[in-house]
């Protein structure tokens, strides 16, 4: 036999063997077998002396050829005993992914703090500030800085929890919007603010009256500010809350800080206009009201009411969260039960 | 303010539907809340003459009827009204028909008589009982006149009108009256209104010869007008007079009091009838109330007079409240042969509180109140007069009283096309305001685009040019005008820091687990004063609606507590709420308005984690309740370290209760109700924190500056010691930071142990305590000797046994 002939029958029977290795233990048995320094390769090679000069370098080539070969086979034999037992170990570690995922504690914002911070957000985008004020108010800007002077017949729209007969629980937020008027300082730009925050009023508690709700009102007042302003600023506010397809409608209205004064109807969403008893058969639902700051409010305020002017309006955050989400009895805002909290999860954000 | 139609249509041309009308009176004026047809779901109801009526035989009260009902025979009809006789013209409701209440009218027999039909009262076609003439509220309703047998009655009823529900505003109280409506519509639609006035024909007594009338004051009744009717003859008003009133929602009385009514409704001036003969003398005086005067008015009710009461008076004593009630004793009755009729201007906060003080709001105070068209004081007293006369015979005495007289006025407002356009945004021309002037009946003269307009004393609500505008922007239209935003200077719409750290405080609750609770501010005094922070005197409402929101929080637990009994009961047991809000403290009972600081309270009960497939339930207990604190203190970068102190509340377990200070300064605390507190609440054990916001948000502050990462490893070396029970984790913390050295970055106790294994009255605690140098790797030997200081220091200052 020649050396040829023997590296011939070294590779066939190693290479069988290395592809029926079932483990990686075998596989080195058989590599260190056949690549070791005992092992027939290193014999043959050993055994080139005895060859004739010009033969040795053929012979040598070939019998690196035949090792490069064994070589390679075991690694691809290695490989591929690798991913079989990573894929068995990953087979094994299958889970049922239907298991509920392990529960993360979170809590819910209250519905009406996320309606307040809905809108302080729509606000806040057209440039206005938020001003909070004070809930225990007197009667000066609560009334009379209002263009509701005692005996002013508006006050008896208004049922109020007097502490002093000068101090009272504010009954609306206008008084943040007459504090404002009287501190601030026009040099350093036009007003732009809204007030979000608790009112209280003289009312037995029921499904649509609590004596205790919340309100926001904002003000715009500047040098140049039209009720086309007000029409756009409501109308943009109204479609980001309530959706943009809603249809408005502006009424003619009364209120003494404002004239004109305007009531605000959005077209129903539970019936889109044709009529159903959420809006009272009448396709319409009243969201807001607001107008031309008064004169006599500007006034009361020290405010050059020929030179600056502008716009108010009022909603209430209870009357908001109970249309958005069908809400038919006030107190549940404030009972807390904590099934009805928990559904306002935000979901919709 | 209720509407009629089909009257509306007396003064102009409407012809717009009722249901346009009111659409368009909402987008222009006033906002008409309902239209309603008082026929609307009746059918079948027609006039029956009664041929024949005799007793049932089996009853005691029914009676069987012949009715002609417009066909070849009569029909029986049993009829149970005490008032049912022969004769009568009557409403019949056939077989078949629906009546109110959308009641089915069936052929059927009565106690063995056929009955095919029912006679019907006002009620039962639908009328409120309040407008039903007194003779017809306990039984069927019989119509004055003959009429013809098998007519619908709708229309002779005044049933077939559209009736509209005008909310009226407080500043369009010219719109209380029908020709302030026909002028509003006018408006609207671009017409003018036409009114006919009855002509009146006075007799030959001049009225000096039966009365005299004086003011006393005349800011207290800046008009006052009396005319005399003699030798009347009261009996029910002609019907289509009654419908007018009942379908506006008033009750027909007599020929006299109803034309007071519906003077009323045309003019919008309330006017007052008295029987003249029971005056006791024949001189009027209008004056203020004397103390301890009394007066029984028409409704029966007796009242005491204050001296701000205006009373009109016969000479001697109160007769009528002026603008409110009259009195009982001058009261138009049967009887009356003469009467005294009165049209004037009231002062209005005047009519206004006595209405108020008497619980007595009516028809005329609430005119009084929001003002009257000054321009037809007298037209409307004169109009009153001729009515009375049509219906009640008798003369009308020569001449009328005047005690005290106004000259209504015009008022003139001057304003610039320019301004109405900067008000409202819009590029109006002359022309188009021109016409909206003159659609609403004010006479205005133009020049280079200056208008002067002369509000007519009908309009009594326009004095400034906002009010002008007003009126041009509703008549032009609100759904006509542009719609923009602001311009001119850009103003910066964000949070303030504190508006943000409030909102952060909040996220942050929310994550950890807490729900948002609101509860009321107003409490009763002893949970205002619970879980306090500081003394503080009560803030109390003067009048409150109830004991139970007298007074306002001094803290947000009780609240808490209050919600957690609600959900309680509710079966809700694993419940964590938080509280943002306002407390309300004072320094003292002399302080008026108290502070208003911002609270965070949170109060957990129950299980903090459910029992799950992979994880077990776990109950909140102090440590929970801590964490969070401890977490939320954590996100304000707090300058001064934040430190747990044993405290004793009343309202808290004397044990479990820990006072929580940055650096020196007290800002709250968390722990156990006091389990007699939460007896008291009906809650379980509950767990509470609550922190003064406003003072934490006032601390100073660490800025945050970023330190570069360790680049050489850290070393760890855990340190196990026993000590007495009564040594706190504080202490041993301050040994091991005192005594740690300048590598020891961080102290972390990871093992607490007390019992069978521990000598009793100690326990064992372990602590990791990890080394490192920013500059340089730590040696074993820095390590080692740095670890045995602390060591040495535990055993000496705490008398530790190293375990």
């Amino acid at each position: 036999m020649t050396l040829r002939d023997t590296l011939r029958t070294i590779n066939d029977q190693n290479l069988a063997k290395i592809q029926q290795a079932t483990n990686l233990k075998e596989l080195n048995e058989i590599r260190v077998g056949v690549l070791g320094k005992k092992s027939p390769i290193t014999n043959v090679l050993r055994g080139m002396k005895d060859l004739k000069k010009e033969d040795r370098p053929v012979v040598g080539q070939f019998a690196n050829e035949i090792r490069d070969g064994l070589v390679t086979a075991i690694d691809n034999q290695k490989a591929a005993l690798e991913q079989k037992r990573l894929d068995q170990k990953l087979a094994h570690e299958k889970l049922d992914v239907t298991l509920p995922g392990t529960p993360v504690v979170d809590g819910t914002p209250h519905v009406l703090m996320q309606v307040m911070e809905d809108l302080e957000d729509v606000f806040m985008g057209m440039g206005f500030q938020i001003v909070r004020g004070y809930e225990v108010e007197d009667e000066h800007h609560n009334f009379e800085m209002l263009n509701m002077p005692k005996d002013h017949p508006a006050r008896d729209m208004q049922d109020t929890f007097y502490i002093t007969q000068d101090v009272l629980m504010r009954t609306h937020m206008s008084p943040n919007e007459a504090r404002e008027l009287e501190e601030h300082d026009f040099s350093e730009g036009p007003i732009k603010m809204i007030g979000p925050g608790k009112v209280y009023r003289r009312d037995t508690d029921d499904a649509t009256h609590s004596h205790q709700f919340f309100q926001m009102e904002g003000q715009v007042i500047d040098k140049h500010i039209t009720m086309a302003d007000l029409k756009g600023t409501l109308e943009y506010a109204i479609h980001s809350f309530f959706g943009a397809d809603r249809e408005i409608r502006f009424r003619p209205s009364y209120f003494p800080f404002t004239e004109p004064s305007i009531e605000v109807d959005i077209s129903c969403f539970n019936c889109n206009g044709k009529g159903c008893a959420v809006c009272k058969y009448t396709g319409w639902i009243e969201v807001l009201g607001a107008g031309m700051t008064h004169p006599n409010v500007l006034k009361a305020a020290h405010v050059d009411a020929d030179v600056y002017g502008g716009f108010a309006f009022g909603l209430g955050i209870d009357r908001f969260a109970m249309l958005k989400y069908g809400i038919t009895d006030i107190r549940q805002f404030y009972q807390n039960d904590i099934r009805f909290l928990s559904q306002f999860n935000g979901e919709d954000k | 303010m209720k509407v009629s139609y089909q009257w509306l249509q007396e003064y102009l041309p409407v012809k717009a539907t009722p249901a346009e009308l009111a659409d368009n009176e909402s987008r222009t004026g006033l906002e008409v809340t309902d239209v309603k047809v008082p026929a609307d779901g009746l059918k079948k109801i027609v006039v029956g003459h009664v041929l024949e009526c005799v007793p049932h035989p089996n009853s005691d009260h029914l009676h069987i009827c012949q009715v002609d009902i417009g066909e070849d025979e009569p029909t029986q009809i049993i009829c149970g009204a005490p008032n049912v006789a022969a004769g009568q013209y009557v409403i019949v409701a056939l077989p078949s028909a629906r009546i109110a209440g959308n009641v089915k009218i069936k052929k059927g027999k009565m106690r063995g008589e056929a009955s095919n039909g029912m006679l019907c009262a006002l009620q039962e076609i639908g009328f409120p009982e309040s407008v039903v003439p007194k003779e017809f509220v306990n039984g069927i309703y019989v119509f004055p006149n003959a009429e013809t047998p098998g007519d619908s009655v709708f229309p002779l009823l005044g049933m077939d009108d559209a009736i509209l529900d005008y909310d009226i505003t407080p500043n369009r109280a010219d719109c209380m009256s029908m020709r302030g409506v026909a002028w509003e519509t006018g408006a609207m639609y671009n017409e003018v209104p036409t009114f006919k006035e009855p002509e009146l024909t006075e007799g030959t007594t001049p009225i000096a010869d039966l009365l005299t009338a004086a003011v006393n004051d005349e800011k207290d009744a800046p008009s006052y007008q009396l005319r005399v009717l003699q030798n009347v003859d009261i009996k029910p008003s002609p019907l289509w007079l009654q419908i007018r009133l009942w379908n506006a929602g008033i009750r027909p009385i007599n020929n006299i009091v109803d034309v007071t009514n519906y003077i009323m409704l045309t003019y919008g001036q309330p006017m007052h009838a008295f029987d003249y003969d029971k005056l006791q003398s024949d001189k009027i005086l209008v004056r203020r109330a004397h103390d301890g005067e009394s007066l029984t008015t028409l409704d029966g009710n007796d009242h005491d007079l204050t001296e701000e009461d205006i009373v009109i008076t016969d000479g001697t004593k109160p007769v009528a409240l002026a603008g409110v009630m009259g009195g009982l004793a001058t009261e138009i009755t049967a009887d009356t042969k003469n009467v005294v009729l009165e049209s004037a201007l009231f002062q209005p906060t005047l009519v206004r509180k006595t209405a108020q003080r008497y619980n007595l709001r009516s028809e005329a105070s609430s005119r009084f109140e929001k003002g009257i068209n000054t321009a037809t004081i007298n037209e409307a007293l004169d109009a009153a007069a001729a009515l009375m006369n049509q219906f009640a015979g008798g003369e009308v005495a020569q001449g009328h009283l005047s005690a005290s007289s106004i000259e209504p006025l015009s008022v003139g407002i001057d304003i610039s096309i320019d301004r109405i356009n900067h008000v409202l945004g819009t590029a109006l021309d002359v022309p188009t305001v021109l016409g909206i002037f003159k659609q609403l009946g004010f006479p205005t003269h133009e020049s280079d685009g200056l208008f002067s307009v002369s509000i007519p004393p009908r309009r009594w609500d326009i004095h400034i040019d906002a009010d002008l505008i007003e009126e041009v922007a509703r008549i032009y239209g609100y759904d006509n005008l542009p719609s923009t935003l602001p311009t001119g200077d850009m103003t910066l719409g964000h949070l303030t820091r504190k508006q943000q750290e409030i909102r952060g405080t909040r996220r942050y609750l929310e994550s950890a687990g807490l729900t948002e609770a609101i509860s009321y501010s107003l409490t009763t005094a002893e949970k205002a004063q619970q879980f306090t922070l500081t003394d503080s005197a009560l803030t109390k409402l003067d009048f409150p609606m109830t004991q139970d929101h007298a007074y306002l929080r001094q803290n947000l637990i009780t609240g808490l507590l209050e919600d957690l009994a609600y959900n309680l009961a509710r079966k809700q047991n694993d419940v964590a709420f938080y509280e943002q809000g306002r407390v309300f403290l004072k320094e003292d009972d002399a302080t008026i308005r108290p502070d208003e600081v911002e609270y965070v309270a949170g109060a957990f009960t129950g299980l903090v984690r459910q029992r799950n497939w992979n994880q077990t339930k776990e109950a909140v207990d102090f440590y929970y309740a801590k964490g969070v604190v401890d977490g939320l203190l954590k996100q304000y970068h707090l300058a001064a370290p934040v430190r747990y102190e044993a405290v004793q509340k009343p309202e808290m377990h004397p044990g479990r209760t820990a006072a929580i200070y940055v650096g020196d300064v007290y800002v709250g605390f968390v722990g156990e109700v006091h389990p007699e507190t939460a007896k008291a609440y009906e809650v379980k054990t509950t767990y509470v924190f609550e922190l003064n916001l406003d003072l934490v948000l006032a601390q100073d502050r660490q800025k945050v500056v970023s330190q570069p990462t360790a680049k050489f490893p850290a070393v760890t070396r855990d340190v196990a010691l026993q000590v007495a029970k009564e040594v706190t984790n504080e202490q041993i913390m301050d040994v091991i930071t005192k005594n740690g050295g300048r590598f020891l970055t961080s102290v972390k106790l990871f093992d607490v142990y007390a019992g069978e294994k521990i000598a009793h009255g100690e326990k064992s605690l372990a602590y990791t305590l990890t080394y490192q140098n920013a500059k340089a790797t730590l040696t074993e030997d820095e390590v080692n000797k740095a670890f045995a200081k602390v060591v040495d220091h535990l055993e000496s200052d705490l008398d530790a046994k190293i375990r």
